[in-house]
């Protein structure tokens, strides 16, 4: 079996409050929460969860944007907590982003050439033609007209934009991408441009992507494995078309439920999942998803439920063996 | 054309003028909306539909943008058509908010921050309705139950900034309906909501809409919204509406080039996952509406495209209740 390219154990981020003038400290807000999981190189493994859910701080977490609380993160074999700003250059470049507003990533004061040659640069890699024809060949192969390089990120549309944040990301050559919400921006009839592009690349270059988003059509769609994250702590993961066909969370199952039809032949007639998810700030003792399940006994309010093996890889933090077959999709 | 129509807007254009020479953002379109019935108008940025719901509200940016021809015929409480496009502010103070109600995206940029929300519905009340403060604050406290906000009378005493997103969203609803307006015009309701929240809301303006008989107009760029809330359905491209059929029809046949290549190249959440499989897609960029092609606005994307299409297209009516802006749909 091949190492694992990302190996996350226990990781956890607690935002503390401030104290106020007399009171004591506020319990910190636990944003990701004894998160583990691992992602084998080539594979993608898409997130997903609603907003405050924690995505975006775990990505976060993992690229050592922030810090984390506890826990730890091991790339490519190599442990990174503890490592130097300087130690970790090398690693950075083996791990890259791809945002979701592209427009807010590059800088708009260097044409599209130089903001693709930056990590080159910074890197130090070759010398400056040879990084400019490494970007004039990236730029080619990512669908984009050669006098592209020339021109600021302000003169290209939406989905070109996102061409150029893939350019970026690709330049220095990293084994794991970390894309959020790449598509959500973007117009309808560009999304599948860019997904594919996405493959396409992933493909080619044999890339680990971590998938951030929360349109689970794409999602089921793109990735091979999904984690589903609700207020900081995986609820299922498992291979996608187990947890599609097959959901074993009750939110899993309301979130795949509540996704829009995909013909108004299928309309919804269902309840949807009542309310919304508490602030991280005022989550319930025990799994954080009991305000809300309808299948809720007292003994889900004991401790946070931990993932436990249903089928081959797929695993679900529900305590409940005995939840009525999912309804047919 | 339906019956009872409450909306109606005929051959509509709106010019922008900027430094760079005038464009029409909105390129004669034609719709109605009857009583009781959901029109979505879907489109992608730059395709006018907001422009639209703007012209409708006559809340068009001035001095930049002016309706430079068409009708908006609306008709009122009165039973009186009036076109929209020709009335004054004053008037339109009148009907925006009274007979007309209007939610948008971020409900929290219409909300006063500094005002509790019950309060911020009562004086909508107050602002078209002759009736005592008393009696407004209890009208918004029934409201906020009728859009399913438990515990109304705590929440009606909650600041903007207490609530979710999809909180603020329901207290949007019952502030553009507390006057029971025969028309809502809802710009993108759910397109900031997590898709739990998204499904309760589409939901609730299901139910209240049957329950007042209203009709709604609502803009969206996304299929799966409009699979889920529309009766009929208009599919806008660089400011024009390209296809025009009830959601069923659309869904099961779209015969516009950009229809199906847009429900062609979405992937499929009821499809099960297989590795490495691409979606089709729609290739080049979307039309810009400051220099669109001289012909059909969507010849340069099109696959199908042809000598004929270098040349404007009229809508065809490929049905009784289907148009289509393409020469070829039956080629």
């Amino acid at each position: 079996m091949t190492p694992p390219l990302l190996e996350v154990e226990n990781l956890s981020v607690h935002f503390t409050g401030r104290r106020s003038w007399f009171g004591a400290a506020p319990p910190p807000v636990r944003a990701v929460d004894d998160v583990s999981f691992t992602l084998a190189p080539r594979e993608i493994l898409g997130l997903v969860g609603e907003s405050g859910s924690g995505k975006t701080t775990l990505a976060r977490a993992i690229l050592r944007l922030i810090p984390a609380s506890m826990g730890c993160v091991r790339f490519e074999g190599r442990a990174l907590q503890g490592l130097s700003q300087r130690a970790l250059r090398p690693v950075r470049r083996r791990m890259q982003v791809v945002f979701q507003d592209p427009y807010a990533s590059l800088n708009p004061r260097m044409t599209a050439g130089e903001n693709v040659a930056e990590g080159l640069r910074l890197h130090g890699v070759g010398e400056r033609r040879a990084r400019a024809e490494m970007v004039a060949l990236l730029l080619e192969q990512l669908g984009l007209p050669a006098e592209a390089a020339a021109r600021y990120p302000h003169e290209f549309s939406g989905g070109q934009r996102q061409r150029i944040g893939i350019a970026r990301a690709l330049a220095v050559q990293p084994s794991l991408i970390v894309a959020d919400e790449p598509v959500s921006a973007l117009d309808m009839s560009i999304q599948a441009q860019i997904l594919n592009l996405l493959l396409d690349q992933q493909e080619r270059r044999g890339l680990g992507l971590l998938f951030i988003g929360h349109d689970l059509s794409v999602i089921r769609h793109f990735c091979d494995r999904v984690m589903v994250l609700y207020l900081g702590r995986i609820v299922e993961i498992g291979p996608t078309e187990a947890v599609f066909a097959d959901p074993r969370h009750p939110y899993s199952r309301a979130l795949i439920d509540a996704a829009p039809a995909v013909h108004p032949g299928r309309r919804r007639t269902r309840a949807a999942l009542a309310g919304e998810p508490p602030s991280p700030s005022a989550a319930p003792v025990g799994c954080a998803f009991q305000t809300r399940c309808a299948h809720a006994v007292a003994a889900c309010s004991a401790a946070p439920p931990q993932l436990r093996r249903v089928a081959p890889d797929h695993f679900t933090a529900c305590l409940r063996d005995d939840l009525p077959p999912p309804s047919v999709l | 054309m339906t019956a009872d129509p409450v909306l109606a807007l005929r051959g509509l254009a709106v010019e922008f003028r900027t430094k760079g020479g005038s464009f029409r953002a909105v390129d004669g379109i034609s719709l109605s909306v009857a009583r009781g019935q959901t029109v979505a108008l879907v489109g992608e940025s730059g395709s006018g539909k907001s422009v639209t719901a703007l012209s409708v509200m006559r809340l068009l940016p001035q001095p930049l943008a002016r309706i430079a021809a068409g009708e908006i015929l609306f008709r009122g409480k009165d039973g009186v058509a009036l076109d929209l496009a020709q009335q004054d502010d004053k008037r339109m103070r009148r009907i925006r908010g009274n007979e007309i109600g209007l939610i948008f995206q971020e409900p929290m940029t219409s909300l006063n921050p500094l005002l509790p929300v019950g309060r911020q519905i009562a004086q909508a009340i107050r602002l078209h309705q002759p009736v005592s403060a008393r009696a407004a604050a209890a009208e918004a406290v029934a409201l906020l139950r009728r859009v399913e906000i438990s515990d109304a009378p705590r929440r009606a005493e909650s600041y903007p900034h207490h609530l979710s997103g999809g909180m603020r969203q329901r207290v949007m609803i019952a502030m553009a309906l507390a006057c029971k307006p025969l028309l809502l015009l809802a710009d993108e309701p759910t397109t900031a909501l997590d898709v739990t929240v998204q499904a309760q809301i589409l939901r609730l303006i299901r139910r209240l809409q049957s329950e007042l008989g209203m009709g709604v107009l609502f803009i969206t760029h996304n299929l799966g919204v409009v699979a889920e809330i529309a009766d009929q359905v208009e599919v806008m491209y660089g400011g024009q509406i390209v296809e025009s059929a009830p959601v069923a029809a659309l869904f099961d046949q779209p015969l516009h080039p950009y229809s199906r290549a847009l429900l062609g190249s979405l992937p499929d959440a009821a499809a099960p996952h297989r590795p490495h499989r691409r979606l089709a897609v729609v290739p080049g960029q979307v039309v810009d509406p400051r220099r669109p092609p001289p012909g059909c606005r969507f010849e340069p994307r099109c696959a199908r495209a042809a000598e004929v299409c270098l040349a404007p297209p009229p809508p065809i009516a490929a049905a009784p209740d289907h148009q289509v802006r393409c020469p070829r749909w039956n080629e």
